[in-house]
């Protein structure tokens, strides 16, 4: 099978509140085309098979492993990934409790694990510590032992998160 | 001379240097970096374990024209990655295969999509060859697989004399431990990029710990002098050894095929790869035969290390050396020796992972402990505390101990903030009479040496650099690299303390060998006490050229330095220090003997584990982790916290979860789905304690604490889980299908011998 015999769809969603299209294979992977298409490279992948939640992203405000979804999946919908939590530059709160208190160390789980912290605070504003550490259990992070993610989201109980994804555009990365 | 002088910004929790662009998702990681006209390398690997290649053939469906093809006739150097032992493993297979996954072609097309067909359309035909994938297979030595006797390494260690101790024993206690391979799973897989041009040479840029590894391999592999070889760490997804020698393999590769294909060529490993082809935990077996007196004090030990080395040596005799000095645990005995080899066999070779041998080690010791205390009838806490090492007392190797140490006092502490006794007591009470859920207590002490193993820094020769520009901004010049243990951070503290500035005020160059001097390999928990020496040295000697210059005075303020940068750099151009390793000069080490200074200092650690194990579905689960350690002074406490932290939880994973499963010497299980590292659901509450005693050797008194968290969580979970179910436990992982089968089967193995036996361990 070569490339040129694949038929090719324009898919269209809205990436961290900025409406974006893609001409692209329908079962290219969302990842692919987060990564290659739109150079959101903050969407990391780990394993490639749904295990270790690198690739996470929120899909209508649903947290999935963007190596699962095909671009298909996506279209029509709102995607929000690591680079759509800052506002202008400014770290949304989870972000600095990650960066403060030492969730972050290698930083290749971070951006995945700060979406399902995310994700995890807008269903419940207020968990206990068994609904966080049920929460991030999707998440394989190897280097913290996960102690000081767990602070993290703690911490950002505290304080209401921003609603990032109406952050106008991209505002981190380039 | 002790460093404990009050500072501003050393010890406090210095946000991490690189930590916006982790949070902000603009790290680039070496996947996400994309340079024009770049193509994607595979490779083709073998699917046996061991013969010779007698034929290569393209197969049928695919155009290869499309493809750079090369092979091993295609290296314009050296076939070998140099490493300890030369000419041992090669680039790529020519004759013959020593290993499943062992590389023998490789592809190159400018489409990543279409290389798998073509990996997958390359037939290699074999004449197979007996294959040895065992500790016992090898050193039955009737199959020779690597060199005349299949032993990569042996070592020997001789303290006082342990055969005439045997016949004053009150107790002779034997055992046996097994510790199995594990994965270091960093969570990005291995990756890098190469790039050639006749004018630079090559360029290499990759996720890797030792950009000077990768160069001196390079400079074999392609016959190319060193300044025509340039080595860029890309920010590197963790590492824990991993990332230690297999970069130089994956950079000779992609190396080889950017040369041939005139473009730049990517190689990522996809997880399937990464787990089944890189290096893991060498697998071990531990002997230990021991004489105690009536009251519990060590006698004689006599202990035999074995590892599994894999198919080439590359790391072993140094991972076996650790492995070896590690193997008496903090304890005085004036009679030990120490047999020790790394085998051979036909698995892909084991490498660097945390705590590099002592893991293995510190687990049978920890282990035996308990077994010995048993057998004394005195309890596992007093056991130990009647043999601690103290100030004065001579290690294994004759190390005379110089500096305090506290390791009783460091009990006492483990003991009070688990609540120990309590615990333990009612655990007892409850566990006799009540309930399917049983828990226990266990306790492991141990220590880890901080640094190259003896002579190994005198011959590193370190070096450092220090720039300051017109404004006063700093940049360190190292190799040594970040992969998430803080190195960025902990090097600018150092700075800014010593110069009086803050850590904004400095920056990290990125580890480039065109523009950093070697540092030396971040390994071997050397770099804040070494590495981080050296920088603050060489900060010290950056303020030192400014008041030659008469523009600075002995205390200056941050605006007054900044001042004299400027009027530097306008009178004389660059402002630039050095900083070389200078051998302490009270440190000695015998090679030939294996006898001396083994390593500049030792972090010492009490760790206690608190556990459940479930009877009915032989489940073990860690409730609640304790750990107290002494690190000299600690730097950065949020930095050092996360360290302990996920330390103990690899080791969590070491001891109930992280199971390779091989099949003819390849692992089977090389999947994230089936192989299982401990997620947020099921690492225990862990509380970190530190004692700080600053050491002469780091700057501000800081030792070496990296490797430290992985040496002892899982004989202490094993040794909770005897206090919990009444079992031994001598193998890790334990999954449940082993309790299950223990449980299921006969009371344990006895371990106590005839007083009186003179014999050693077989």
């Amino acid at each position: 099978m070569s490339a040129a015999k694949i038929q090719l769809s324009e898919i269209r969603f809205k990436v961290n509140g900025v409406e974006r299209s893609a001409t692209v294979p329908p079962m290219k992977r969302l990842l692919d085309v987060l990564r290659e298409d739109f150079e959101l490279t903050g969407v990391k992948e780990g394993c490639g098979e749904g295990e270790c939640g690198s690739c996470s992203v929120l899909l209508d405000g649903v947290l999935v492993n963007s190596c699962l979804v095909p671009a298909l999946q996506a279209s029509g919908c709102e995607v929000l990934t690591v680079e759509g939590l800052a506002t202008n530059g400014a770290l949304a709160h989870i972000q600095r409790t990650f960066l403060e208190l030492g969730g972050t160390q290698c930083g290749i789980c971070t951006p995945g694990m700060m979406l399902a912290a995310e994700s995890l605070l807008r269903k419940n504003p207020h968990p206990d510590l068994d609904a966080i550490r049920e929460g991030l259990a999707g998440n394989l992070c190897r280097c913290t032992g996960y102690m000081r993610i767990i602070d993290a989201v703690k911490s950002a109980i505290q304080e209401p998160i921003l609603a990032a994804d109406l952050a106008p555009e991209e505002t981190v990365h380039k | 001379m002790r460093d404990a002088t009050p500072t501003r910004i050393v010890g406090t929790p210095a946000l991490r240097k690189e930590g916006f662009g982790k949070v902000t998702g603009a790290a680039r990681y070496i996947d996400d970096i994309v340079l024009p006209g770049m193509w994607h390398g595979a490779t083709v690997r073998s699917s046996i374990a061991r013969g010779a290649i007698k034929d290569i053939r393209f197969g049928a469906g695919i155009n290869w024209d499309e493809f750079v093809i090369v092979t091993a006739k295609d290296i314009p150097g050296a076939n070998c990655i140099p490493l300890i032992v030369d000419n041992d493993q090669p680039v790529l297979a020519e004759a013959r295969v020593n290993h499943p996954e062992e590389p023998v072609v490789l592809l190159a097309h400018p489409d990543k999509a279409r290389l798998h067909e073509a990996v997958v359309a390359v037939e290699i035909d074999y004449d197979p060859l007996p294959a040895l994938f065992t500790i016992e297979e090898s050193e039955r030595q009737q199959t020779i697989v690597w060199g005349e006797d299949n032993v990569i390494k042996y070592f020997l260690v001789e303290k006082g004399d342990v055969d005439s101790a045997w016949q004053h024993a009150a107790h002779i206690v034997s055992g046996e431990y097994r510790t199995g391979a594990q994965e270091q799973l960093y969570i990005e897989n291995n990756g890098v990029i190469a790039e050639w041009s006749e004018t630079d040479g090559l360029i290499i840029r990759g996720s890797m710990q030792c950009p000077y590894y990768v160069h001196k391999a390079l400079l074999r592999v392609f016959d190319l002098p060193a300044e025509k070889v340039r080595v860029i760490q890309a920010e590197t997804g963790g590492a824990f050894g991993g990332k230690e020698d297999y970069p130089s393999l994956i950079a000779a590769h992609a190396g080889l095929l950017a040369l041939k294909a005139g473009h730049p060529v990517k190689i990522i490993y996809d997880r399937e790869e990464d787990l089944a082809a890189t290096t893991k935990r060498h697998p071990s077996r531990t002997r230990y035969r021991t004489a105690v007196d009536k009251d519990g004090h060590l006698l004689a030990m006599d202990i035999q290390v074995d590892l599994d080395g894999g198919a080439y040596a590359t790391v072993s005799p140094t991972v076996l050396s650790r492995a070896t000095i590690h193997s008496a645990g903090p304890y005085l005995c004036e009679n030990i020796r120490v047999r020790s080899h790394a085998w051979a066999t036909n698995v892909p070779p084991h490498g660097a992972f945390r705590g590099f041998g002592s893991p293995q080690t510190i687990f049978g010791i920890e282990r035996h402990m308990d077994q010995i205390a048993k057998a004394v009838g005195i309890s596992p806490e007093e056991v130990r505390r009647r043999n601690f090492l103290a100030q004065g007392n001579a290690t294994a190797t004759g190390q005379l101990i110089r500096d305090p140490i506290d390791l009783r006092g460091m009990m006492d502490r483990a003991l009070k903030v688990s609540d120990y006794h309590a615990k333990r007591a009612r655990f007892a009470r409850e566990n006799a009479t009540s309930s399917a859920i049983k828990h226990g207590m266990g306790i492991a002490s141990f220590m880890h040496g901080a640094g190259f193993t003896g002579s190994g820094e005198r011959y590193l020769n370190s070096l450092v650099g220090l720039e300051a520009d017109a404004s006063g901004h700093l940049t360190v010049l190292v190799s040594s690299t970040e992969f998430g243990q803080g190195t960025n951070t902990m090097l600018s503290q150092v700075v800014a303390e010593a110069l009086g500035l803050s850590c904004e005020d400095v920056s990290i160059a990125q580890p480039d060998t065109n523009r950093v001097p070697n540092s030396g390999p971040t390994v071997a928990s050397r770099t804040t006490m070494i590495v981080g020496r050296l920088v603050h040295d060489a900060a010290l000697a950056l303020a030192g050229i400014l008041r030659e210059k008469n523009l600075l005075s002995e205390e200056f303020s941050a605006d007054e330095f900044r001042a004299a940068c400027a009027a530097y750099t306008a009178q004389f151009g660059a402002l630039r220090s050095e900083a070389r390793y200078q051998p302490p000069k009270d440190i000695f080490w015998d090679d030939a003997k294996y006898q001396g200074d083994a390593y500049p200092a030792f972090a010492w650690a009490v760790y206690v584990a608190e556990v459940a194990v479930d009877t009915r579905t032989y489940a073990a689960e860690v409730v609640n982790f304790y750990t107290v350690q002494e690190v000299g002074r600690v730097m950065n406490p949020v930095l050092a916290a996360g360290q302990i932290e996920g330390g103990v939880a690899q080791g969590v994973g070491y001891a109930l979860y992280e199971k390779v499963v091989w099949k003819d010497g390849r692992m089977s299980n090389n999947q994230m789905t089936n192989y299982i590292m401990p997620t947020a659901a099921d690492v225990p509450n862990i509380e970190v304690y530190f004692e700080e005693m600053p050491c002469e050797h780091g700057p501000y008194g800081a030792k070496g604490l990296g490797e430290l968290p992985h040496d002892g969580p899982a004989p202490a979970i094993l040794n909770a889980i005897q206090d919990a179910a009444g079992i031994s436990f001598t193998s890790i992982p334990l999954l449940p299908e082993d309790i299950f089968l223990r449980m299921a089967e006969a009371p344990e193995p006895e371990c106590l011998e005839t007083v009186g036996s003179a014999k050693g361990p077989e």
